[in-house]
């Protein structure tokens, strides 16, 4: 399986997605009205190395979990390449679902929905390996050694039912379902943001723990800024179904180059209570997603946006580090804009 | 909205044709042909011609469609009994259905809304105890049941009421026409007056729950017309309720029709069904179907203006 | 008398306990239930349910063993001895309008009646609960295409459908039975599709996808469990419309036959004893009655133990 990474000398990375595009139809009222499309991801290409975890943030709505979920394959995708382990996914003598998912793994934001109500928790993770073919004694007892390693004592909380539990550790319960197949990668999808923030802190410690322990690689998806760079060794911008910039946590957070990002940042809470806000440095809602603007899709709520960027759709190009690249034309070299940087 | 309402239509044609293809392969389930049921021992070649003349001879599939057809511009062809149109037998049946539902379903909602609404607002009392245990009794007595008591009570006991058939007199509004109405009319009563009052009575509880009543009795109103207040609310849920339970009553009062002779449509279908006159059959049953699908249609369009709602939904 | 509106069910999972997160049990103080466990702990302290049950039981019970009650024989006729009132010596009912013994009837007239009320919801729920689960398991055309059918059924009011398929197909208790059924399997698929479409929808389901597991596994243990408790509760509702479906059925001539005991027919066959002896004419009714609203009673019991809403 490792053929390639041993013949070339130079690892690939753990996960490539190249051109991913998932458009959802618009159920209309009228009857023959022309069909809309909410262009939910559109050409979203990224790679994680394994053992690194790649952030995504954005506001909500902007396609985040709907990249998730299409690299799970819960639903699927109008177009791109998935590249698992230098093996590409569901093609012929490519990756089948089934390794797929064994070997990726997904924690999802509910923690209460995430779990069957009507199943004691340790059946809810021995579920994985059972479908996997473990034999039901040897699935629970793999649970209960899972209930330990996220800080619960398996004879404790192992019978219990998720609303028996707090949500703190329904969501312990939901990571170690993740990690009842080994998956080599998680997907964490707002994994934390409905907890309360101690709580937060605690869970994401235990994420950073067993991701040096089990040597996983996570993609963490999340539209909470600081916890993303607490997390994070790579950060995606995401705004309305477009990667807007890619980067290193420190090119992302302390160089950004997209307008948007730089927004983003800016409008964040500071700690420091001298520090006020003179404006709003977002303002309005993105644009409906069902009609994205032609162009660069963020010139409606851009201070910078001119001419080109309502004609020419901005492509993600290189700029400073290696690995940080943006797609806006103030940054990319030929493009007509005025203000280049 | 309106395209909801115009798609809410449009759906009622498939349905509508669904029905009439179940109206006509239920008549043909049956063994046998229609006519020789009727006919009894009769010499072959009679029988084979009155079957050309009924047009039993053709194809199954043809046949459903001269049905149809002839149906649609209301030639239900002759009662194999009787010899009368099918057509003008089932108006006047229907008529009387209609009165007997309309009756049925008006002191269903009197009763039943009144009781509903008081109950919900002494929640918890002995009356909310007894209208809840009243609507259970009401939605497991079979009706023709109740029938059969009030006619022992009221007719045979009392000798108030008479027990049979709908009254000599033409007019529906003489007082003759009345006094046979007015049981077969309870006994039908009993299922919606019991279903308006449990939705009533949740409505209620649920209206009274919400925060704007707190901001009416902080406001000052006298709690008659808090009530009032809440019965305004409550009201275009229990109608959407009741006129569902109308149409459900046409269809289903063939079992208190036949206690009372009340020559209505059921009373109709089950003539019909055990003198296997298979033209009154299925014009009865379609008529009646098709009724319930137009009704379930005219409650949801008008639930619709009620309720702006419903259509986003 | 027709089966109940089938559309607006609620799934609600997380009544049965305060609100998640609002309890951290210490440990030891309580052992964890099973979910059935829990409605079994409800169920038997609801005192009506429990009525309910013993009164059903003990007319089943008693309609099982009838053959073995040293019962007068029901069919056995009295010319002498007709229509003796309630209370009579030797005829605690009294008799009927041919002179048999009207408890012994009401007895054995148990186990038709019951019978034709249980076995068609049974048929119904097995047809139309797998119906239903494929349907809302699968979506999408599937999907339409059983709803849509199920409308044409369900376009009609449930007593009237009823009536044609068994006045079509002719008297008898199996076409009564069959014409029973089939008005009940609309309804059934309709509430089964529509809890499975939700639990479906839910995260957990999304979650056991994501681990791999195939279709069967997914809706044996992620689906099932959820979906049962709402259908079941709705298909004991139908039980007690089924009761006085089919007793009318027989009460029509169109279900049993004379001389056979059943508690509609003999409502029928007494109609015309009710200026002689009105109480022994009520008595078959009453005893449709008294099941229907029993089953009713569990209905209502059981959706406020396992807390659903329909």
């Amino acid at each position: 399986m490792n053929t390639r990474e041993i013949s070339t000398g130079h690892p690939a990375p753990l996960l490539s997605v190249r051109g991913l595009r998932k458009y959802f139809p618009v159920k209309s009222e009228r009857f023959f009205a022309p069909r809309l499309m909410v262009q939910a991801v559109d050409d979203v290409s990224f790679s994680i190395e394994a053992g690194e975890t790649l952030g995504i943030v954005g506001e909500s709505g902007c396609g985040k979990s709907t990249t998730a979920r299409l690299l799970m394959r819960l639903i699927a995708p109008d177009a791109g390449e998935v590249d698992f382990a230098g093996r590409p996914v569901l093609t012929e003598d490519g990756l089948s679902l089934r390794d797929l998912r064994r070997n990726m793994q997904m924690v999802f934001q509910d923690s209460y929905a995430s779990l069957n109500p009507r199943l004691a928790v340790q059946d809810s993770i021995a579920f994985g390996p059972r479908a996997h073919g473990v034999p039901g004694p040897k699935a629970t007892a793999k649970a209960r050694e899972l209930l330990s390693l996220v800080g619960l004592d398996p004879d404790q909380f192992g019978r219990r039912y998720p609303h028996e539990l707090s949500g703190g550790q329904r969501q312990r319960v939901n990571v170690a379902r993740a990690l009842a197949l080994d998956p080599r990668l998680v997907i964490l999808d707002e994994a934390v943001s409905a907890l309360d923030k101690s709580i937060e802190a605690q869970v994401l410690n235990l994420l950073m723990d067993l991701k040096a322990r089990l040597q996983l690689t996570y993609l963490f998806i999340s539209h909470d800024l600081n916890v993303v760079q607490y997390i994070s060794d790579h950060v995606l911008v995401m705004y309305l179904g477009k990667a807007v910039e890619v980067g290193s946590v420190e090119d992302i957070y302390h160089r950004p180059r997209h307008p948007y990002t730089q927004a983003l940042l800016a409008s964040r809470p500071t700690m420091d209570p001298e520090v006020k806000l003179e404006r709003s440095p977002l303002t309005g809602d993105p644009p409906n997603p069902i009609n994205p603007p032609p162009g660069c899709r963020f010139r409606t709520r851009c201070a910078f946006a001119e001419d080109v960027c309502g004609r020419v759709e901005p492509a993600l190009t290189s700029c400073g580090a290696t690995g940080h690249a943006v797609a806006c034309h103030m940054h990319i070299p030929d493009s007509s804009h005025s203000r280049r940087q | 909205m309106l395209y909801y309402i115009l798609r809410r239509v449009l759906y009622t044609i498939p349905i509508a044709i669904g029905v009439s293809l179940i109206v006509f392969t239920l008549v043909h389930l049956a063994p046998g042909d229609p006519l020789s049921a009727v006919m009894g021992e009769v010499d072959q070649k009679m029988l084979a011609e009155m079957r050309a003349s009924f047009g039993y001879d053709k194809p199954l599939p043809l046949q459903y469609l001269i049905w149809l057809g002839s149906a649609l511009t209301g030639d239900m062809g002759y009662s194999l009994r009787t010899g009368a149109p099918v057509f003008g037998t089932l108006i006047d049946a229907a008529a009387n259905t209609m009165v007997l539902g309309v009756a049925a379903s008006f002191v269903g909602f009197l009763v039943g809304a009144s009781a509903g609404m008081f109950a919900g607002y002494h929640h918890g009392t002995w009356v909310d105890k007894a209208v809840s245990a009243a609507a259970i009794a009401g939605v497991s007595i079979p009706h023709y049941w109740l029938a059969i008591i009030l006619v022992i009570v009221f007719s045979v006991q009392l000798g108030w009421l008479p027990s049979m058939g709908a009254g000599a007199g033409a007019s529906v509004l003489s007082w003759d026409a009345w006094k046979h109405m007015l049981l077969p009319a309870i006994a039908l009563a009993a299922i919606p007056c019991a279903i308006v009052a449990r939705t009533a009575r949740a409505c209620v509880m649920e209206i009274l729950s919400m925060e704007f009543v707190e901001a009416l009795r902080a406001r000052g109103l006298s709690e008659r017309r808090i009530l009032l207040h809440v019965s305004r609310n409550a009201l275009p849920t229990v109608l959407a309720v009741i006129g569902l339970q109308f149409a459900h009553l046409l269809g289903g009062s063939i079992l208190v029709e036949v206690v009372f002779s009340w020559p209505g449509t059921g009373y109709l279908l089950n003539l019909a069904i055990f003198d296997r006159d298979i033209p009154v059959l299925q014009g009865t049953i379609l008529l009646l179907a098709l009724f319930f699908v137009l009704t379930n249609l005219v409650v949801d369009i008008l639930q619709t203006f009620a309720d702006p709602r419903i259509s986003r939904a | 008398m027709n089966a109940p509106e089938a559309q607006r069910i609620t799934l609600k999972f997380d009544a049965l306990t305060p609100a998640p997160g609002a309890m951290e049990v210490p440990v030891g103080v309580m052992l964890p239930r099973t979910y059935w466990q829990t409605v079994g702990v409800r169920l038997a302290r609801d005192p009506y349910t429990a009525a309910c049950a013993f009164i059903l039981l003990a007319i089943a019970g008693a309609a099982v063993l009838a053959p073995w009650l040293g019962l007068p024989d029901p069919a056995a006729t009295n010319a002498a001895q007709r229509l003796l009132p309630v209370g009579s010596s030797g005829h605690l009912l009294g008799t009927d309008e041919l002179g048999r013994d009207m408890l012994s009837r009401l007895i054995h007239g148990g186990r038709l009646s019951l019978t034709m009320g249980v076995l068609p919801v049974a048929v119904a729920l097995a047809i139309g609960g797998t119906l239903g689960l494929v349907a809302g398991f699968i979506g999408g055309r599937t999907n339409m295409l059983v709803m849509r059918l199920t409308d044409v059924l369900y376009a009609f009011p449930s007593i009237l459908l009823a009536v044609a398929i068994a006045g079509s197909l002719g008297a008898g208790v199996g076409n009564a039975l069959l014409a029973i059924t089939i008005v009940f399997i609309p309804p059934i698929t309709r509430v089964t599709e529509s809890v499975t479409t939700q639990v479906r929808a839910m995260d957990f389901v999304e979650a056991a996808r994501a681990s791999g597991a195939g279709a069967f596994r997914i809706i044996r243990t992620h689906i099932l469990g959820n979906v049962m408790g709402p259908v079941f509760v709705y298909a004991t509702v139908l039980v007690s419309v089924s009761i006085l479906i089919s007793a009318g059925l027989s009460f029509i001539g169109l279900g049993a036959s004379p001389p056979t005991a059943e508690w509609g027919l003999m409502l029928n066959t007494l109609r015309e004893s009710i200026f002689l002896a009105p109480l022994n004419a009520v008595l078959p009714g009453f005893m449709i009655f008294i099941t229907s609203m029993c089953f009713n009673l569990i209905s209502d019991g059981l959706r406020s133990a396992m807390d659903v809403r329909l």
